[in-house]
């Protein structure tokens, strides 16, 4: 073996080392649609008091994002889409369906007087925690903000005996009859069940909404459906990937062998660069990955067509491997590119789990030409060099 | 084995071929998914298996009457206890409240049932997801017209992206007579099609660029039939690998990526055909064509310049 060589199977294996670390070490960032989780794309609109600009927008985002740090998501996507839109992803989020309920409702609290008049609003509120009221029913104990609370001793003082109605987004919680004069502290009843008084808590401290959104598009998945999905593409995967090794086997032999090792190093530093760049695994993505191996050997194949033929013209094994990889590459290389132009395209105008095909696909693209023009030369070189002659009748000229 | 001999019989298979899926196109029209259309997507988990009829008949009884979900789709997912259901209450997706009213009157008539999955989509997006699609679709032919004719030339991008505009009709003609569901996915398919499809075409027009170079007495038919075999066995190989990957999906990697196994399995057969027999044949009649016309100006040109005995040349 040539030194030259010997060096370049060095640098091969390191780097497969060093993709094995990679894919062990940092975790795969998997799509909703494989964790379970919900995305969601909200809309503001304009109401008679409040308009729906850049501002309204920005500030409703600000409190979406409180609030989803309250469901305690580990790592949700929260972005602007255009003028109006809000889009929120949050993938791997325990109860999904009571996410999109507490991120998409308004939470305008009101407290209105007989005759109707606004009292005071959600955002007089200092505090709100969930519990339950003197009979165990469940309900929302709030503090006020100091403005608040003159604005609910006037009030109170001005309504004894009369009652104090409670909306929620223009439905009516509850109407108690006020006792006695009320200052900095006080309870919501009438809220249903334990669950909807602790989100409601939870949106009441996070604020309200400036401007209503209204939800243009929403996915939930559960999580046991991502795992199913997981697992089954699991299974194929290793199906297709081993048909595809075998294929090559049959068809090619000796360089069919190096082909197949390429592609066990192609799948190494596919995954190992879809964890660095923290790219998000979806369903389609894992196909594009199951597809890709399909094509991954397509260069390999060019490739040794190629070599077979330059024998038959008359070349020596060395020579022919030699103007064949070099011959094929152009080839190779056209080829690829517009598959690659097609991968952007669906970047640019996909969304969700699409984006994540085009992610892998082109990955995948880019990887395999590595893999099948470097390291299957190096592996074949370093094979043939032993022995030229012995081994010309390997490749099936 | 003479392919290009055979070229008229081709181009008239795959015309055949196109206008089907034209008619189908036009006459069945495509089962366009709910983010496309609109509407409401449920995917259900009852605790033993259920037909679509059980579903049907409870989501249009008396209970539910209000809501008119008369049209709703329900499908049965093989292999498991789910259900498919697609609905649209007076064009829109159903409320939270309508999802919950449908979830306990299946309880109530069926059993225990959970949703595992559920898609809401106002029609206002599903416009923009099919308008997007159908950019990208145009993008991606336009981009590769461009690469093709600056690496090549534009006879050749011209014939390849026919050949592509073939591949995508077809595909979308299959799903339109097998009714299949067309959604977001499907159009990832289809670019991909179209990004392979492109793959196997341009590695021919290489070999009739490259003997073009080496070319000697043969004729353009001749030269371009060998080209084609040449690349045969590689065309052939190709295909096989990928399709081997693509039917182990199909076949075991459940039930979401089906029909976007599906789309692929047609769309590369197709592609490998178009490759093979359809753009190497519309780039040769374009190129002879064009060689007969300029013949005909330069004889033309010659006898208005020298009449009588015409130059040799």
């Amino acid at each position: 073996m040539r030194s030259g060589t010997l060096w370049k199977l060095v640098g091969i294996a390191a780097l497969c080392v060093v993709c094995a670390v990679v894919i062990y070490k940092l975790p795969m960032n998997l799509g909703l649609d494989l964790r379970g989780g919900t995305r969601m794309v909200l809309e503001a609109r304009d109401t008679d008091t409040v308009k729906a600009d850049e501002d309204a927008v920005a500030r409703a985002k600000e409190v979406i994002e409180r609030r989803v740090n309250q469901l305690g998501v580990s790592e949700p996507a929260i972005y602007r889409q255009g003028a109006k839109r809000i889009v929120v992803e949050l993938a791997g989020v325990k109860d999904p369906q009571r996410a999109r309920e507490v991120i998409g409702r308004t939470a305008q609290l009101e407290f209105r007087d007989e005759q109707g008049n606004v009292i005071m609003t959600g955002s007089d509120l200092k505090n709100a925690t969930a519990g339950s009221d003197e009979y165990g029913r469940p309900a929302v104990h709030f503090e006020l903000t100091s403005e608040g609370a003159k604005k609910f001793e006037k009030a109170t003082r001005e309504n004894i005996g009369r009652p104090i109605s409670i909306y929620l987004d223009q439905e009516l919680l509850s109407s108690p009859v006020v006792q006695s004069v009320i200052r900095d502290k006080g309870q919501i009843t009438g809220i249903g069940s334990m669950d909807k008084a602790k989100d409601l808590s939870m949106m009441l401290r996070a604020g309200a909404l400036p401007v209503p959104l209204d939800l243009l598009h929403s996915e939930v998945l559960e999580p046991t459906l991502g795992q199913e999905s997981i697992d089954q593409s699991k299974v194929a995967a290793v199906i297709g990937a081993g048909l595809v090794v075998l294929f090559m086997l049959a068809v090619y032999r000796l360089p069919g062998i190096m082909a197949d090792i390429a592609l066990g190093v192609y799948g190494l530093i596919v995954l190992a660069a879809l964890a660095v760049i923290h790219a998000v695994l979806t369903l389609p993505g894992i196909a594009g990955l199951i597809l890709s191996v399909g094509m991954a050997v397509d260069a390999n194949v060019i490739i040794f067509e190629r070599i077979k033929e330059e024998m038959r013209g008359g070349k020596r094994l060395r020579a022919a491997i030699d103007a064949g990889f070099t011959r094929a590459f152009g080839c190779i290389l056209d080829s690829n590119v517009t598959t690659l132009i097609t991968a952007a395209v669906l970047y640019v105008y996909g969304t969700g789990a699409v984006r994540g095909f085009a992610v892998t696909l082109g990955l995948g693209i880019v990887a395999s030409m590595f893999t099948a023009i470097v390291v299957t030369r190096v592996l074949i070189t370093a094979v043939v060099d032993r022995n030229p002659e012995r081994y010309a009748r390997y490749f099936g000229a | 084995m003479n392919i290009i001999g055979k070229r008229r019989l081709f181009l008239a298979i795959s015309g055949i071929l196109v206008a089907c899926s034209l008619i189908a196109l036009l006459a069945r029209g495509l089962n366009l998914g709910v983010d496309f259309t609109g509407g409401s997507l449920l995917r259900l988990r009852f605790e033993r298996p259920v037909t679509a009829l059980e579903v049907s008949q409870a989501l249009t009884s008396s209970e539910l009457a209000d809501m008119e979900l008369r049209d709703a789709v329900v499908q049965p997912i093989s292999g498991t206890n789910d259900v498919q259901i697609r609905a649209q209450v007076a064009g829109r997706p159903l409320s939270d409240d309508q999802v919950g009213r449908v979830v306990s009157v299946l309880t109530q008539k069926i059993g225990k049932v959970s949703i595992i999955e559920s898609q809401m989509v106002e029609g206002v997006i599903g416009r923009e997801l099919l308008n997007r699609a159908l950019t990208a679709v145009l993008l991606s032919w336009i981009g590769i017209i461009i690469y093709v004719s600056v690496r090549f030339e534009l006879k050749f991008a011209v014939a390849s992206v026919l050949a592509l505009v073939h591949d995508t009709l077809i595909v979308l003609g299959a799903f339109a007579i097998l009714g299949r569901q067309v959604n977001s996915p499907f159009i990832a398919a289809v670019l991909t099609i179209i990004g392979y499809s492109i793959n196997d075409t341009i590695v021919i027009f290489d070999k009739i660029r490259e003997n073009l170079r080496l070319r000697k007495k043969e004729t353009l038919e001749e030269l371009t039939n060998k080209s084609i075999l040449q690349t045969m066995t590689r065309s052939l190989n190709t295909v096989i690998t990928t399709l081997l990957a693509v039917f182990a999906l199909y076949f075991f990697g459940g039930d979401t990526i089906k029909d976007f196994s599906l789309a692929l399995i047609i769309g590369l057969v197709a592609g490998t055909y178009s490759s093979i027999f359809i753009a190497s044949p519309i780039w040769l009649e374009w190129r002879m064509w064009e060689r007969a016309r300029q013949q005909r100006r330069i004889a033309a040109a010659s006898r208005a310049k020298q009449p009588g005995p015409a130059k040799a040349r």
